[in-house]
């Protein structure tokens, strides 16, 4: 049946901003849904909040709300638009969840909108634990059995029932805290104990433990004449008891006969039908006994999901793009297989590689948590790889990782002393961030596969790989420097990088290379093609391995190659492929061969159409050169993809490769400390006084001597890694050998540290000779906590003109002495009308989009095509644009994921997406952005404010705002008495340090609705951990920072006056 | 490991080696796209004079079992994949792929570029191969690729067919008491609670008899060979045409016989089956360029307008406008070529296919026809 016609506007909800769980794959998706339904003719309405993805660019979707995603502002969208229908299923978790609210309101209802690709009955028999349970039942498949318990003696009758081991699942608790396993009667007494304890309703459910089962997924699609296809199948190699997210998983499924394969195809196939999810795609997990085969159904997604974008990326099947047309009546045989372009969309692609995905962790981020996986996910990204072995992938997969390693050990990073028996088997028995490379060790140590079978329970079929990369590893070493060619082209084609056989053998990198070169060891490229060659394929979609026939089609045309920006993690996120995204592009425009290198599977980047040719590939040196080899492109572009192709830039530059735009000497005079003096030496502006080391006794003399407090950082790293603001020589000492061990090599910068100044962020653009200010933008926080983290607001707020005048004439000046040829940042701060230069990045920032957003300019594809050579006047672009609309940017913060972690702001970037929020005034604006972020500002009850000194005047201001527009006050004792002092009245609490009842119990029972709570220093420490957790916990707006505080006021006062009204970004810029 | 060379006919060479020790190979160069099955590919009759590829590099990975089979042996004349894999793993695995083929005396070669191979071969066209490790000259191997016999012509389903009928029974082969050659109603020991169904056996997969059994049918095997005389002896309520290998134009006894029994019971063909069917029914058949070999062919059913996803494994086809539209109603086409998957007579009880609904390897979607099968049986 040919699409619908009895609808023409479509209402499309997005995720929202990037959480641990929901990342930038939803982007990919929402992009392609986008782009799809308009290429059908259908008018398109997008609602997202998150301004750093390319679904909200305005030409994407015909009217793009950036605003929050709840249900009463979707309500007021649908009021304003009128759309036919409304697409949930490509907007995470979020949008599913969203979406069943606003029907919940009624909405649908009252203007007639119909919900297409799932509807509320299949999303609730696929979200209900019960209801998912009997519709299991009905056709015959099994979930794990569970029961719920809110006292002891059902949780022994629930255990009675189920049998040991059992999991306990506090239910209302973040980041699964409380829970464990039981193995026996004792166990469960205890554990179920504390579980109950950690709830916060006191309820526990008991299930069944799968632990150590298999794990597998399918992805799979349905039109509305029931034809029903798999995408993919996905074998985890962490077996059951690890998060999927947190799995390195395969595809396709590597230890399932064709007899289990189709049973479990034939379960899938049976439930996306009885859950009823009509059209489109979902997600079916399998837990599978290793020695008896007994499946089970672990759960089901009647929406996109990240397991889908992986699907798509690792068969190039477009699963998001072919759910939009299913969602508005095509069926499968009507829909072209893009990628052959001869054969339709109503098949099952076959795959001849295997894929390999690994997650990005960032535990060190976040020291006070322990480097454990379970079932809460904890990775911020993930990484993608192709080889025609499961080997080869694996070690492509780790060296795409950036985390320092070029592959499975052995690459010069191995601890000197090896781990201890009793430290590997520690580190199989738990699973953590590290295991694979613990399963060399473990080999390395001669502990028996059995052995570490038992310890892992990872497949003896994925232990018996690792074995062949330890055993390729002796090769190798046996062999030493007169490797032979023939042993070479197997340690390639077993996936070792030139690191790696260098460091085995005791060259260096370029020996290896040479070596290849010379004996012709050289890599091929493959086609991703969906059908294992069986037809043509019209898509230029490749991967490298060492085999024979080369199948990259190299054109005669000009061509510029875009470096990516590898796995998002905190720090490097979705900003950059947005930019990147935009030079592709910006190429097209120009006529020019785009050709992109990625290795994140989550991206819009790494989609089959968004470049003229895709290179699914690690960015390391080795893997871009070889590529810039193969296609000689007349430049490479590095300043888009954030930290990781920057620090390819000189490495690639040495090899002769043309560098597009800044040049590396620039950016390494911005990096280069002595030689960034020296320029604003020249230029006449000032930074704080700081300082070098390389030791610790040379960080205590320059702190001594610029005088505390300090800023101590390790140069080259992005997102504020390993930076903290140092208060006494001791923290000092200890935060400077972590500093040098982030960084080796690079001396360890220190600064004094301005208290209190207004940071200011500036994205501008500059042609050689012109420079145009993208954006100034005011944070709300203090300077001293990351940029990344700070709210900001565009145009400034509170600065002076003279201010403003003196920050585009010093970010000019920069541009200028550094020949920034495209896009530049600059990080100042301002403290009694002193302008201080804190930072100069010569490329892209994370805030790009936003200003794009904020201002209507898209800088990225301008700073692209200044690269290629026009000037910014060609452009069209002679001034800076100041909006008349004020844009908030919030940044979202992942600690519900890390119970122990402390929530206080500092200089270390702990922040996993951003939203924005868009209106006419500030306090709107703000008040948009928080909503945005999740939290849930009040508009009455009671505020609690406990502040440190310094802060206690300023605290004065809000709480009188706060007691004006009828909200009642909590406080400590300190700021109790400050505030009384002062004529206002409060409640006083106690401190948790003081005894209860205190703060804390009044959070649980309620009493709080907002929380204000500023201080540093080590004595309030322990209290304000409490305290903010308890604010995560409870869902308590909370801030630790007076202007933010002070910008909360506005927000709600705005709240209280009026309705937030919404508007799209096709109006604000018009 | 020993290096060997896989040469084909057109001159084009790929350096190997074998996991299954020294030993030479040849036939037709076919490759096969399915991820999961090798057990199944290796012992399916079809592919008797066959060096199948898998386009999948992984193979081995979950071993062989005793139930995954198709016949009594492996019926391939060599197994061409990327890369071996020697440790399985998986809980019904008995034994290690390369150890089943040494057993088979089967030749198992890896380490060379099978997507270059599938490339040539979709380009070239299915094409005669050599494989040695013994004769190490390249252009040797080829000259011996060319000595071979081309499979267009060739009667592989006499040579594949069972010697002697035998009775289908709880998922084994059970021989025929008494003396095999007088076939007679005397064969049929549930005639009454399950429907008789004699299957002509060019190259038969077990899977096909396990479905027809799990749908209520008693089934005896026959010779290819077997007279439609015989067959109206047995009064079947019904027959089945099964797959094979090769070209159906040499067959041309069975292409008579199937003529001869048209309109008698009911009849349900598949793959090979169809091909016959379709000469019995004075159609044509022609060579496909590489064939389809695979678990994801899509399928539409004209009737019903939903797609299956279908295993196949076939190198010749029958030529869609050569058949009598008044005799025969087309009721099902490949999605991706258009090429003819399924019809019927529209008036006499006749139906078959040319793709594999017993699936094994592949998905189950056209299980559907058995039923059908049994309904017009039981309308007859």
């Amino acid at each position: 049946m040919p699409k619908r016609t009895d609808i023409h506007k479509i209402l499309i909800i997005g995720a929202g901003p990037i959480i641990i769980s929901q990342g930038c794959e939803f982007d990919y998706s929402g992009t392609q849904a986008c782009k799809a339904l308009k290429e059908e003719g259908y008018e398109v309405v997008l609602i997202n909040s998150n301004p750093a993805t390319i679904m909200t660019d305005p030409d994407m979707a015909d009217r793009t709300y950036i605003e929050p995603i709840t249900p009463e502002t979707i309500a007021r969208i649908i009021e304003r638009e009128r759309p036919c229908a409304v697409l949930p299923t490509l907007g995470g978790q979020t949008g599913l969840n969203t979406a069943i609210q606003v029907a919940e309101l009624g909405v649908l209802e009252k203007y007639g909108v119909e919900m297409i690709g799932a509807t509320i009955p299949s999303i609730r028999k696929a979200e209900d634990r019960d209801l998912f349970r009997h519709a299991m039942e009905k056709i015959g498949l099994r979930i794990p059995r569970s029961g719920i318990a809110t006292d002891m003696e059902q949780c022994r009758s629930v255990a009675a029932e189920i049998g040991f081991p059992i999991i306990i699942r506090p239910s209302f608790t973040l980041g699964g805290t409380g829970g464990g396993v039981a193995y026996n009667a004792e166990d469960l007494e205890v554990i179920a104990k504390a579980g109950l304890d950690a709830s916060m309703i006191s309820q526990i459910m008991l299930e069944e433990s799968v632990l150590g089962w298999k794990e597998y997924e399918l992805e799979v699609m349905r039109d509305h004449n029931d034809n029903v296809v798999i995408i993919c199948s996905i074998e985890n190699v962490d077996p059951m008891g690890v998060h999927t997210g947190d799995s390195i998983t395969v595809a396709p499924a590597q230890t399932l006969t064709d007899k289990e394969y189709q049973q479990m195809r034939n379960a899938a196939i049976a439930i996306i039908r009885e859950i009823g999810v009509d059209t489109g795609g979902s997600n079916v997990q399998f837990a599978v006994h290793p020695e008896t085969g007994e499946m089970i159904v672990v759960e089901m997604n009647p929406r996109v999901s990240r397991s889908s974008a992986l699907a798509s990326k690792a068969t190039g099947y477009p699963i998001a793009k072919i759910a939009a047309k299913l969602a508005v009546g095509y069926t499968l045989d009507e829909i072209p297989n893009d990628i052959t372009g001869e054969t339709m969309a109503s098949f099952e692609p076959t795959i001849d590689y295997c894929v390999v995905k690994i997650p990005r962790w960032t535990f060190e981020k976040f020291p006070e948590t322990r480097d454990y996986l379970t079932t809460a996910m904890k990775s911020v990204g993930e990484t993608m790889s192709i080889g025609r072995t499961f080997k080869e992938a694996l070690q492509k997969g780790l060296r795409s990782l950036e985390i320092g390693r070029h592959g499975l050990g052995a690459d010069g990073k191995d601890p000197l002393t090896p781990p201890s028996f009793s430290e590997i088997e520690q580190h199989l028995a738990t699973p953590n961030s590290s295991r694979i490379f613990y399963l060399r060790e473990a080999m390395l140590h001669g502990i028996s596969l059995p052995s570490i079978y038992e310890l892992t329970r990872i497949d003896p079929w994925f232990l018996d790989q690792i074995r062949q990369i330890v055993d390729m590893e002796t090769r190798i070493r046996d062999a030493g420097k007169n490797v032979s060619t023939s042993l070479l082209r197997q340690a390639k084609s077993t996936g070792f990088s030139d690191i790696q056989i260098a460091a085995i053998v005791g060259a260096t990198e370029q020996d290896i290379r040479n070596r290849r070169s010379e004996t012709d060891t050289l890599p091929v490229y493959k086609l991703v093609d969906t059908c294992a060659a069986e037809f043509k394929a019209a898509t230029p979609y490749y991967y490298s391995t060492y085999e024979t026939e080369n199948e990259a089609r190299v054109s005669n045309r000009k061509k510029v190659m875009i470096l990516g920006g590898g796995p998002n993690r905190i720090g490097q996120g979705i900003e950059f492929d947005y930019c990147c995204v935009h030079a592709s592009f910006a190429l097209r425009e120009e006529g020019i061969e785009s050709i992109m290198v990625n290795s994140n599977p989550e991206t819009v980047s790494t989609d089959y159409d968004t470049s003229d040719k895709l290179y699914f590939e690690p960015l390391t040196r080795e893997d871009v050169l070889n590529i810039v080899e193969t296609e000689k492109p007349l430049g490479v572009i590095v300043q888009f993809g954030g930290q990781t192709p920057l620090n390819l830039s000189t490495p690639l530059h040495r090899a002769g490769v043309s560098i597009l735009g800044t040049q590396p000497e620039s950016i390494d005079r911005a990096e280069d400390r002595k030689l960034f003096q020296a320029m604003l030496h020249k230029l006449g502006l000032v930074q704080p006084e700081n300082g070098t080391a390389t030791s610790v006794a040379e960080a205590v003399a320059v702190a001594e001597a610029i005088g505390y407090p300090v800023m101590v950082r390790p140069s080259y790293v992005l997102g504020g890694r390993a930076m903290k603001i140092v208060y006494d020589p001791e923290e000092l000492e200890n935060f400077t050998l972590l500093a040098i061990a982030a960084s080796p090599n690079h001396p360890v910068l220190i600064d004094k540290f301005l208290e209190d100044a207004i940071e200011v962020d500036v994205d501008a653009i500059s042609d050689g000779k012109v420079t145009i200010i993208g954006g100034i933008m005011e944070h709300i926080e203090e300077a001293g906590i990351h940029s990344g983290d700070s709210a900001c607001v565009l145009p400034p707020y509170s600065l002076k003109p003279e201010i403003l005048d003196e920050i585009a004439w010093a970010t000019k000046s920069m541009a200028a002495e550094l020949h920034v040829v495209g896009l530049m940042n600059v990080q100042y701060a301002v403290k009694s009308d002193q302008l201080y230069v804190l930072e100069v990045n010569p490329r892209a920032s994370r805030t790009i989009p936003f200003v794009s957003k904020a201002t209507g300019i898209p800088l990225a594809k301008l700073a692209t095509k200044i690269m290629l050579g026009k000037t910014l006047k060609e452009l069209g672009l002679t001034s800076e644009r100041i909006p008349h609309h004020i844009s908030v940017k919030e940044a979202v913060m992942p600690f519900n994921r890390f119970p122990d972690v402390d929530t206080l702001l500092g200089p270390e970037m702990k922040s996993t997406g951003e939203v924005m929020g868009i209106d006419e005034d500030m306090g709107s604006a703000y008040a948009k952005a928080q909503l945005g972020a999740g939290q849930n500002l009040p508009l009455e009850g009671t505020v609690f404010i406990s502040v440190k000194d310094r802060d206690k005047p300023g605290a004065l201001a809000i709480a009188r705002q706060l007691c004006d527009i009828g909200f009642s006050l909590m406080t400590t004792r300190g700021t109790g008495a400050f505030l009384e002092k002062n004529g206002i009245p409060s409640r006083m609490v106690n401190k948790v340090s003081v005894g209860r009842p205190h703060v804390v119990d009044a959070i649980m029972n309620r009493e709080i609705q907002l929380i204000i709570n500023t201080g540093f220093g080590n004595e309030t420490k322990r209290d304000g951990y409490h305290l903010r957790r308890a604010a995560i916990k409870y869902n308590i707006p909370y801030t630790t920072t007076l202007a933010g505080a002070i910008a909360l006021g506005k927000a709600i006062s705005a709240m209280k006056q009026k309705t937030l009204s919404v508007k799209p970004l096709q109006e604000y810029h018009g | 490991m020993k290096k060997a060379i896989l040469a084909l006919e057109d001159g084009r060479t790929f350096a190997c080696q074998s996991f299954t020790g020294p030993g030479e190979a040849s036939g037709e160069a076919v490759f096969n796209t399915s991820m999961t099955g090798y057990q199944e590919v290796l012992t399916d009759p079809s592919y008797r004079g066959q060096v199948v590829a898998m386009t999948y590099p992984l193979i081995g990975n979950y071993g062989v079992n005793p139930q995954d089979v198709e016949s009594d042996r492996v019926q391939v004349a060599a197994f061409v994949v990327k890369e071996y894999q020697p440790v399985p793993s998986n809980f019904r695995s008995k034994a290690s792929l390369g150890d089943y083929l040494i057993q088979n005396h089967v030749m198992g070669i890896d380490g060379l570029d099978t997507r270059a191979l599938t490339l040539h071969l979709r380009n070239a066209g299915a094409m005669r191969v050599f494989i040695s490790t013994e004769d190490t000259d390249p252009l040797s191997c080829v000259r011996k690729a060319r000595a071979i016999s081309s499979m267009t012509g060739q009667d592989l389903a006499t040579v594949v067919s069972t010697p002697t009928p035998y009775r289908w029974v709880q998922e084994t082969p059970v021989p025929l008491e008494g003396d095999f050659r007088r076939l007679s109603l005397a064969v049929w020991k549930q005639r009454g609670q399950r429907r008789s169904v004699v299957a002509f056996d060019y190259g038969i997969k077990y899977n096909i008899l396990r479905l027809l059994e799990a749908s209520g049918c008693e089934v005896v095997v026959v010779p290819a060979s077997t007279s439609a005389a015989d067959v109206r002896r047995m009064e079947p309520d019904g027959i089945f045409l099964s797959n094979g290998p090769g070209d159906p134009a040499p067959v041309a006894y069975a292409v008579q016989t199937i003529r001869e029994l048209l309109g008698y019971r009911p009849i349900f063909g598949i793959c090979l089956g169809i091909q016959l069917l379709g000469l019995a029914m004075g159609g044509v058949t022609y060579k496909l360029k590489f064939g389809h070999r695979g678990a994801n062919q899509p399928v539409k059913n004209l009737k019903t307008g939903r797609i299956e996803i279908t295993s196949q494994n076939h190198g010749f086809a029958v030529d869609i406008a050569t058949l009598n539209p008044d005799d025969v109603e087309i009721t099902h086409i490949n999605l991706n070529d258009q090429t003819l998957e399924g019809f019927r007579h529209r008036t006499l009880p006749v139906f078959a296919v040319q793709y594999h609904p017993e699936a094994s390897p592949g998905p189950h979607d056209a299980r559907y026809l058995f039923d059908e099968f049994n309904r017009l049986m039981a309308g007859h």
